[in-house]
């Protein structure tokens, strides 16, 4: 074996082991609706055990590529692997919350039975909901704070409170990896501290947690790592190093200006 | 009423009006909340053009071609319906609109067009089915249920809509939580693994096959009503998707009960005297329902209504 070999065998083994290690590597995305590229040939390592924000302007795809690695939209072209391995072997590792404003409310559920939905894996087509499961359900509201709301139709709810409920079923599903599409948008104070407080929470217990998100202000709080898109990979890392006037700079062009760049509180980069 | 001509004239009318209402109710329930709910007015519709096209390929009037050509005639409007609304971009209703009307005018001048003289199709059947004719003259009374020489002349009729009634509560009770699942969040349904494309189509096959049994007894009249209406007025009775089903059952089946005999009896009562169309009443009297429930139902008014705090 000659030493270019050695050296691109090694440089192999070194990238198979990041995509092993990683909960949710993407590799090659390209998603399209129509004629343009909402995500064009997007690579991304999320880093075990990291709260990670995905950031970029309107349009720049970070729904998308959340969408897109869960198999919701069929992308174009690109590999999603769960730990080195394919996507659908590892579905019941994921928990995913859409965004609130997508689903139709008055669909004719109490909060309990939507909590009981992220036991679908769990449960199957057919087997029985017994006490357990419902208990299971509670505990999960609870979390969020939102035990007493059990039996509540859920079109009853405030928007914040359906964001408590989305993440309590997702909390049902006891996953490794949690992805959520904007699940700040349009709470109040209150909710927004209880779903950090339970993400944070999710972390300490060596989760996975990758939410798009969009107010700059509250990165350095929230997260450790940003991975910034505007259709392509801007940039991604922990915070500290990546979170910078330039990349945003990159990824927001003129939409941000150099003004409010400087307010926020940024990496050290 | 005695036995002797309640069950020969009205039991198997009532039993096949009954089978028909909750055979179409059941998928109505997902097809409404999806608000898809206009798709079992499409099938009931595109299917004349299907039987018309059967009876003139094979010249008769038979069961199994009429519900082959009516079959046909369901999945090419399903698949014209998405190639419009992918090609055009619009959405689903438009693409329903246009093509079960088009496919059912296609129907009426087919019929016209064609020479259906000698046999017992016309606009008016294919609308209205003909419920009264469906009577079971080997029964003398209560009696003829036990008796195996009358039952085996039952019109053929009940034991294929019995039997389409159980296929679709079947696959409901099924693929129940799925369904429930993907209906009120696709998203995460296909977050979960589940097939919701898959799903979606299988409804709507489910949907046709019941329009078209239905069809094939008491005309499309009966179906459009009861796809919509039953489910709809059950929506406003209870906010858990179970109750809503059980009470979808319950309203179609006083729809097609109570509709019959008003039909048959209404008219003398009020000193006429003749009886109305059973299958018009029927769907009248589901309607009724629908506006009784928007008016008095506990859970009414939440479309568009603020939600507090």
């Amino acid at each position: 074996m000659t030493h270019l070999e050695l050296a691109a065998d090694h440089g192999h083994r070194v990238a198979k082991e990041r995509l092993d290690a990683s909960p949710l590597a993407i590799r090659g995305l390209t998603v399209s609706y129509g004629e343009k590229p909402a995500v064009f040939s997007v690579d991304a390592t999320i880093e075990d055990g990291s709260m990670t924000a995905i950031i970029g302007p309107n349009g720049a795809g970070k729904s998308t590529l959340l969408k897109a690695a869960l198999g919701v939209i069929k992308p174009l072209s690109g590999t999603v692997t769960v730990h080195g391995k394919p996507l659908e072997s590892a579905r019941g590792r994921i928990a995913y919350v859409p965004q609130r404003a997508s689903i139709d409310w008055d669909f004719p559920a109490r909060v309990i039975d939507v909590v009981l939905m992220g036991l679908y894996r769990e449960l199957g087509m057919i087997a029985r909901v017994t006490g357990a499961h419902r208990r299971k359900a509670l505990d999960c509201l609870e979390r969020v704070g939102m035990g007493d709301f059990a039996h509540r139709q859920i079109g009853q709810l405030s928007g914040g409170q359906q964001q408590r409920v989305f993440l309590a079923r997702a909390l049902a599903q006891d996953a490794d990896l949690y992805l959520l599409d904007e699940p700040f948008a349009g709470v109040d104070a209150a909710t927004e501290k209880a779903i950090i407080d339970v993400l944070k929470a999710l972390k300490a217990q060596g989760r996975t947690v990758v939410a798009v998100h969009h107010d700059l202000a509250t990165i350095t709080d929230y997260f450790d790592h940003v991975f910034l898109i505007n259709v392509r990979k801007v940039a991604e890392g922990p915070v500290a190093t990546t979170f910078t006037a330039e990349t945003l700079q990159k990824a927001y062009g003129g939409r941000l200006a150099t003004a409010q760049i400087e307010d926020l509180e940024l990496g050290a980069g | 009423m005695s036995g002797e001509e309640f069950v020969p004239l009205s039991l198997v009318p009532i039993l096949i009006g009954t089978f028909t209402a909750i055979a179409c109710a059941l998928p109505g329930n997902f097809l409404v909340l999806r608000k898809q709910a206009l798709i079992g007015d499409a099938i009931s519709h595109v299917v004349l053009p299907g039987i018309v096209v059967a009876f003139l390929v094979t010249g008769t009037l038979g069961t199994w071609p009429m519900m082959i050509g009516a079959g046909l005639a369901a999945i090419v409007a399903v698949i014209l319906i998405e190639a419009i609304r992918r090609l055009g971009r619009i959405e689903t209703g438009a693409a329903m609109g246009v093509v079960f009307t088009s496919m059912f005018a296609a129907g009426v001048l087919l019929l016209e067009r064609s020479d259906t003289s000698t046999v017992h199709l016309d606009v008016e059947h294919a609308l209205m089915g003909n419920l009264e004719s469906l009577i079971w003259l080997d029964a003398d009374g209560w009696a003829s249920l036990l008796d195996p020489v009358a039952l085996e002349g039952l019109p053929p009729e009940l034991s294929r809509i019995f039997l389409t009634m159980l296929g679709v509560a079947a696959f409901l009770w099924l693929f129940w939580r799925p369904l429930k699942i993907s209906t009120f969040d696709e998203s995460f349904a296909e977050g979960l693994g589940i097939r919701t494309g898959a799903l979606g189509m299988a409804l709507v096959i489910v949907s046709a096959i019941a329009a078209v049994a239905a069809f094939d007894a008491v005309g499309s009249i009966i179906v459009i009503a009861m796809f919509i209406c039953p489910p709809a007025a059950a929506r406003l009775m209870t906010d858990r998707l179970e109750a809503q089903i059980a009470w979808s059952v319950g309203f179609a089946t006083l729809s097609a009960v109570l509709g019959y005999v008003l039909a048959g009896y209404g008219p003398l009562w009020l000193g006429g005297d003749n009886a109305v169309s059973a299958a018009g009443m029927i769907a009248t009297l589901s309607g009724c329902i629908l506006a009784l429930a928007v008016l008095f139902g506990p859970k009414r008014s939440r479309i568009g209504a603020p939600t507090e705090g």
